[in-house]
């Protein structure tokens, strides 16, 4: 086993940041607008980098596909732990209709190059929600997958995974190499110690273009329109439990 | 004929003065220019001129780091410290943990190995939650790790640095209950006594006393008695030593008033959005407007006197007239900020739910430590004065 992990690390608009969409409604204001790695890929760099420390893995490379500030957080990765980084050049139409389906792709021909024996990724990102790239590379790869991690453990040369599902907690247990998507409770990421900042500078990030991978990112679908979600209209407050019954009967909810 | 011999001379020495005064010109303009150019360049890795609020990537993402982590690891603790007048153990582990406590000490002895402007960055930053916890982490990197990696043997670095960086506190001890601003009229002594000192007299004001491991004394000695192994530097110089190294923590401290300053701004400014009264949001009174905006261009003008100092010197220039510049204003700048946004507060900012209060009563200190006002302004006084004897 090679030892080597690959963590995906997206960078999305900053969690705190208040979404405006564009006049023309073809997306959200993204020019000027605040970004940082995406908070579940965060955990799944914690991850890395604790496994690396328990000594489980050898070395942690970060991935991120996207245009020239995705370095900007490969290095934050870095400066977590990483040993090193993989950039993947998407940039102007391609990046705007990049998604899982594109973005499995490059990870399954990364993961085969790089001979990783793990691949570990958020469970999803904060600006498309879409819950679908650690799926889909581990078919492509046709790798057992842990998603909605919530708790990692290697054992040997298999993987003991507690995953958090709608009806509690469920165990499994899969075979090396694997894909695990990270869930919020799994760890609680390190800040970037301004020593491990300084070291960062030195580590690599490599340059690739999807096409050196072999991978066609043109995407199938299409964005038609991007709209905000519909005014939360006022409630009415009513006096008696029959006043709510007749609201109700009246709206034409029961 | 001596008179006309005097014109026909006096007219060629004044053709000789022209061009000599021309040369003069060119020299003084070409003496300056280039010193401008290489700094920037140095600042901004190519680009010339670029404006003061230009990072390098290392220094934008220590200061987005550690505002996180001002945010998450400081800000809880802030209210229950200042309540107890306690230091929590807990935030000033954290604080060496983040590597903030040897910023511009060498990796070798566990430092981060970055740079004075990145210093003034994570005061800046620190101080924006809690001022408090911005100065103990300022003197420890202006004063006391400063002192040591400049005058330091060795061996004493050995010993001390690698403690200072990771889990020791530094403590400064300069006043005396009879000595402040007249700092060099001190009486303590150390005296020689076989191969150690016997140190009498005592200290006020001894920074960080609760937690300190090491602490830097002054003291006079008896120049007889000749030194060695505890004995930072050389003895007889440590007037000169304590002098060079407040310069640089006058700029340390600016940062803190600037980012106290603008701390307490940022806590005040979503009240004057959200708070309504006679059917307008406070901030949409004109009066409240031009109160703002003119608080806001003195804290913006205080940051560039304190970055352009903290470049200066970074750069080997001259900067004690800009360090005391900064320093005085915007301690001045501190008191101006806050007291203005306990009164746009209203109420609620006189009270200690709220943080604005700490800040007013924290911004004090800026106009008194590490040099009065009056002390810089007096430095600034002399250093004018210089400046016009030729």
């Amino acid at each position: 086993m090679s030892g080597r992990v690959l963590v995906g690390v997206k960078r999305v608009i900053d969690y705190a940041v208040k979404i405006r969409v564009k006049p023309d409604n073809s997306g959200v204001v993204t020019d000027g607008v605040k970004h940082s790695m995406n908070p579940f890929c965060e955990i799944a760099v914690e991850e890395a980098v604790k496994l690396k420390e328990k000594k489980f893995i050898k070395e942690v490379v970060a991935v991120s596909c996207g245009p020239q500030q995705a370095q900007e957080t490969i290095r934050t990765a870095l400066a977590m732990g990483a040993d090193r980084g993989i950039h993947v050049e998407v940039t102007g139409k391609d990046y705007d209709t990049l998604g899982p389906l594109q973005v499995s792709k490059i990870f399954a021909a990364l993961a085969k190059k790089e001979d990783a024996q793990l691949l570990i990724l958020g469970k999803q990102a904060i600006d498309d929600d879409c819950n679908q790239t650690g799926q889909m590379t581990a078919a492509l790869l046709d790798w057992p997958q842990g998603t909605f991690a919530s708790e990692v453990s290697l054992e040997g040369d298999k993987i003991k995974v507690v995953r958090e599902i709608d009806g509690g907690l469920e165990t499994i247990k899969i075979n090396t190499p694997a894909v695990l998507t990270a869930d919020l409770r799994l760890n609680t990421p390190r800040y970037a110690t301004l020593p491990n900042i300084m070291k960062a500078k030195k580590k690599k990030i490599a340059q690739v273009k999807p096409a050196d991978l072999g991978v066609d990112i043109t995407s199938r679908l299409e964005v038609l329109r991007v709209d905000e979600p519909p005014q939360r209209l006022a409630g009415v407050t009513v006096e008696t439990v029959d006043d709510l019954v007749a609201k109700l009967k009246e709206s034409g909810t029961i | 004929m001596a008179a006309s011999l005097v014109r026909i001379f006096s007219k060629s020495c004044r053709q000789i003065s022209r061009p000599w005064g021309a040369s003069r010109a060119a020299w003084r303009s070409r003496s300056t220019n280039p010193a401008a150019d290489v700094s920037s360049d140095q600042a901004a890795g190519g680009v010339s001129f670029p404006p003061l609020q230009t990072y390098s990537e290392e220094e934008s993402m220590m200061r987005e780091a550690v505002k996180k982590y001002a945010q998450e690891r400081i800000a809880p603790f802030v209210s229950k410290m200042d309540e107890n007048s306690t230091m929590d153990e807990e935030v000033i582990k954290s604080l060496f943990e983040q590597g903030l406590m040897g910023i511009e000490i060498d990796p070798e002895y566990n430092g981060t190995g970055s740079t004075f402007f990145a210093s003034i960055l994570v005061i800046e930053e620190l101080a924006k939650v809690d001022p408090s916890v911005a100065v103990l982490c300022d003197i420890q990197n202006t004063l006391i790790n400063t002192l040591f990696a400049e005058l330091g043997t060795t061996a004493q670095k050995e010993q001390y640095l690698s403690r200072l960086t990771t889990d020791m506190v530094g403590s400064f001890c300069l006043s005396e209950a009879e000595s402040g601003s007249d700092a060099f009229s001190l009486k303590t002594r150390a005296d020689k006594h076989k191969d150690y000192y016997i140190i009498n007299g005592s200290k006020l004001w001894i920074s960080n006393a609760e937690h300190a491991g090491v602490f830097l004394v002054m003291a006079n000695v008896d120049p007889s008695s000749v030194p060695e192994k505890n004995i930072l530097g050389q003895i007889g110089q440590g007037y000169k030593y304590a002098i060079g190294m407040l310069n640089g923590g006058r700029i340390g401290i600016a940062a803190q008033m600037v980012g106290l300053a603008q701390g307490c701004f940022d806590n005040t400014i979503p009240y004057t959005r959200q708070r309504v009264q006679f059917g307008k949001r406070l901030f949409d009174f004109q009066g409240m407007q031009h109160q703002i905006a003119h608080v806001a261009t003195q804290i913006e003008a205080g940051r560039l006197l304190t970055y352009n100092a903290a470049r200066l010197k970074e750069a080997g220039r001259p900067f004690i007239k800009e360090a005391c510049m900064a320093k005085y204003f915007t301690a001045e700048v501190a008191t101006l900020t806050t007291s203005k946004c306990i009164e746009w507060m209203g109420g609620v900012g006189f009270t200690k739910d709220y943080p604005i209060e700490k800040y007013y009563r924290d911004c004090k200190i800026g106009t008194i430590y590490e040099g009065t006002t009056n002390v810089q302004l007096s430095t600034m006084a002399k250093l004018i004065d210089k400046e016009y004897d030729s």
